[in-house]
């Protein structure tokens, strides 16, 4: 073992984290939004809106995230229409369209979550919270919400790990994240194994954290159901 | 050529080949969730058998498949196994590299990821066979390969097959990434036909409009075999 090797490996990994946590961050947070958007629509109980969300889940679902990255990196870029626009400024940076493409995406799955998370709210509190004479607003931000947050946690956190997952996908559209480091030094150094395991590592750390972390929230935002100390 | 033209049958079209590709995806998604079935089934029995140290590992294969990013692992199972080819061969007295086939590759990487899952799938499932009825077969002097084929198999099949279908549709998506190891599966032919005819924006939304016909008709498909293997069962509403 050449721990010279290991320990340089590892700097050079860790150095590129940062990049892989910043697309995971900012598309996870823009994915909310939208998926915030796409739930209010498919609730909404208004027809056109309720197909339009319908579809976007669907057509994000039901393809592979590869290929929407290549969607929007490659081939917006390559519209003569999109690189006299406006929008240029913003999808000429790879960091950007990959911040798009799966924000895009995590909107889909995190809709879903949302929706059954908004489902699952027992109707006799939206009735009992109408009956105090609730406005929408009050009653969302009173009721409806915190008991949605329960039912979504355990759901968004894997989507939430699901998505660390998934930035390693950028190293296919010329970003310096950790996977495409990893295979930079395999291949100027031929060794086989080692820089995958250790970026392996990485991504497994990451997630773990993620994982601890919800698991943490989960258990301060249900006091209620836990048994009592004795 | 029109925008519609690149995707024909004739001359110059990349119909046939995009629909090869289709057919090849089909394909080593196919193999994989096999695979993936096999190492899942041994996966589970590790967890329900009890024992401490199958336990252990079966949990550790299953936390380390689902913690690892799927690109990663299809890289280190492309590379890792044409390393230890290379290495027996080598030991065999032949000399130079020797790659594993990228569908192989392929095929085994969607299974490693797939089985993970999978684990899980067969094991809740077999949870919920109720203990009578395993009970009841063992009272009847079934010996433990006859009440695995004729109770526990039947079952776990049933209810395994909702889960099956989402890793189905899970093990179609991944297989795109088999693409970085050559094969020419879809998302290949797709990156294939964008680099020779400079448009990638028609090739890339064209794949994955047949990456959207072929989740939606095969989640059809699943839903009939659900509907088939539950037509026995009374439902709880509805």
């Amino acid at each position: 073992m050449d721990f010279d090797f290991i320990s340089k490996t590892f700097v050079r990994l860790l150095a590129a984290l940062p990049l892989t946590l910043s697309v995971w961050f900012l598309s996870v947070v823009l994915g909310a939004l939208i998926a915030a958007g796409v739930t209010w629509m498919r609730v909404s109980g208004v027809k056109p809106f309720e197909w339009f969300a319908r579809a976007y889940v669907m057509v994000f679902r039901g393809t592979p995230l590869l290929i929407q990255l290549f969607v929007v990196y490659y081939g917006l870029a390559s519209l003569p229409a999109v690189r006299a626009s406006f929008a240029w400024g913003f999808l000429r940076s790879a960091f950007n369209c990959a911040v798009l493409a799966l924000a895009l995406c995590t909107a889909a799955y995190q809709a879903e979550i949302f929706r059954g998370a908004l489902l699952a709210v027992p109707h006799g509190q939206v009735e009992a919270a109408r009956a105090c004479g609730m406005s929408r607003l009050l009653m969302f931000r009173r009721i409806i919400f915190p008991i949605a947050v329960r039912h979504g946690l355990p759901a968004y956190s894997t989507e939430m790990i699901s998505m660390v997952k998934s930035t390693a996908l950028v190293s296919l559209i010329t970003l310096w994240d950790v996977m495409s480091v990893a295979l930079k030094i395999r291949n100027d150094t031929l060794v086989t194994y080692l820089p995958l395991i250790l970026a392996g590592a990485i991504y497994f750390v990451v997630n773990y954290i993620i994982g601890a972390g919800f698991l943490v929230l989960e258990r301060r935002l249900s006091p209620h159901l836990r048994p009592r100390p004795s | 050529m029109g925008n519609l033209a690149i995707f024909g049958f004739g001359d110059g079209g990349w119909g046939l080949a995009l629909l090869q590709g289709a057919l090849m995806t089909l394909l080593v998604s196919a193999c994989g969730l096999l695979i993936g079935a096999a190492i899942g089934c041994l996966v589970a029995w590790a967890r329900l058998s009890g024992k401490l140290m199958a336990g252990g590992v079966g949990q550790a294969y299953a936390a380390l498949f689902r913690g690892l990013p799927e690109l990663l692992i299809v890289y280190f199972v492309y590379f890792g196994s044409s390393a230890l080819l290379t290495g027996a061969a080598n030991a065999l007295g032949y000399d130079g590299f020797v790659g594993v086939p990228s569908f192989a590759a392929g095929a085994l990487a969607v299974g490693v990821i797939s089985g993970a899952y999978q684990a899980e799938v067969f094991r809740a499932a077999y949870l919920a066979i109720s203990r009578g009825e395993l009970e009841a077969a063992v009272s009847v002097g079934m010996n433990r390969a006859l009440l695995f084929r004729r109770i526990i198999a039947p079952q776990v099949l049933r209810f395994a097959l909702p889960g099956l279908g989402n890793l189905w549709q899970v093990a179609l998506k991944d297989s795109s990434l088999i693409s970085v190891t050559g094969l020419t599966e879809l998302m290949r032919i797709s990156q294939v036909g964008a680099g020779s005819t400079h448009r990638p924006f028609a090739f890339y939304l064209g794949g994955a409009a047949l990456y959207l016909v072929m989740t939606i008709a095969t989640t059809r498909f699943f839903d009939v075999a659900e509907a088939r293997a539950t037509r026995g069962m009374r439902r709880a509403t509805s």
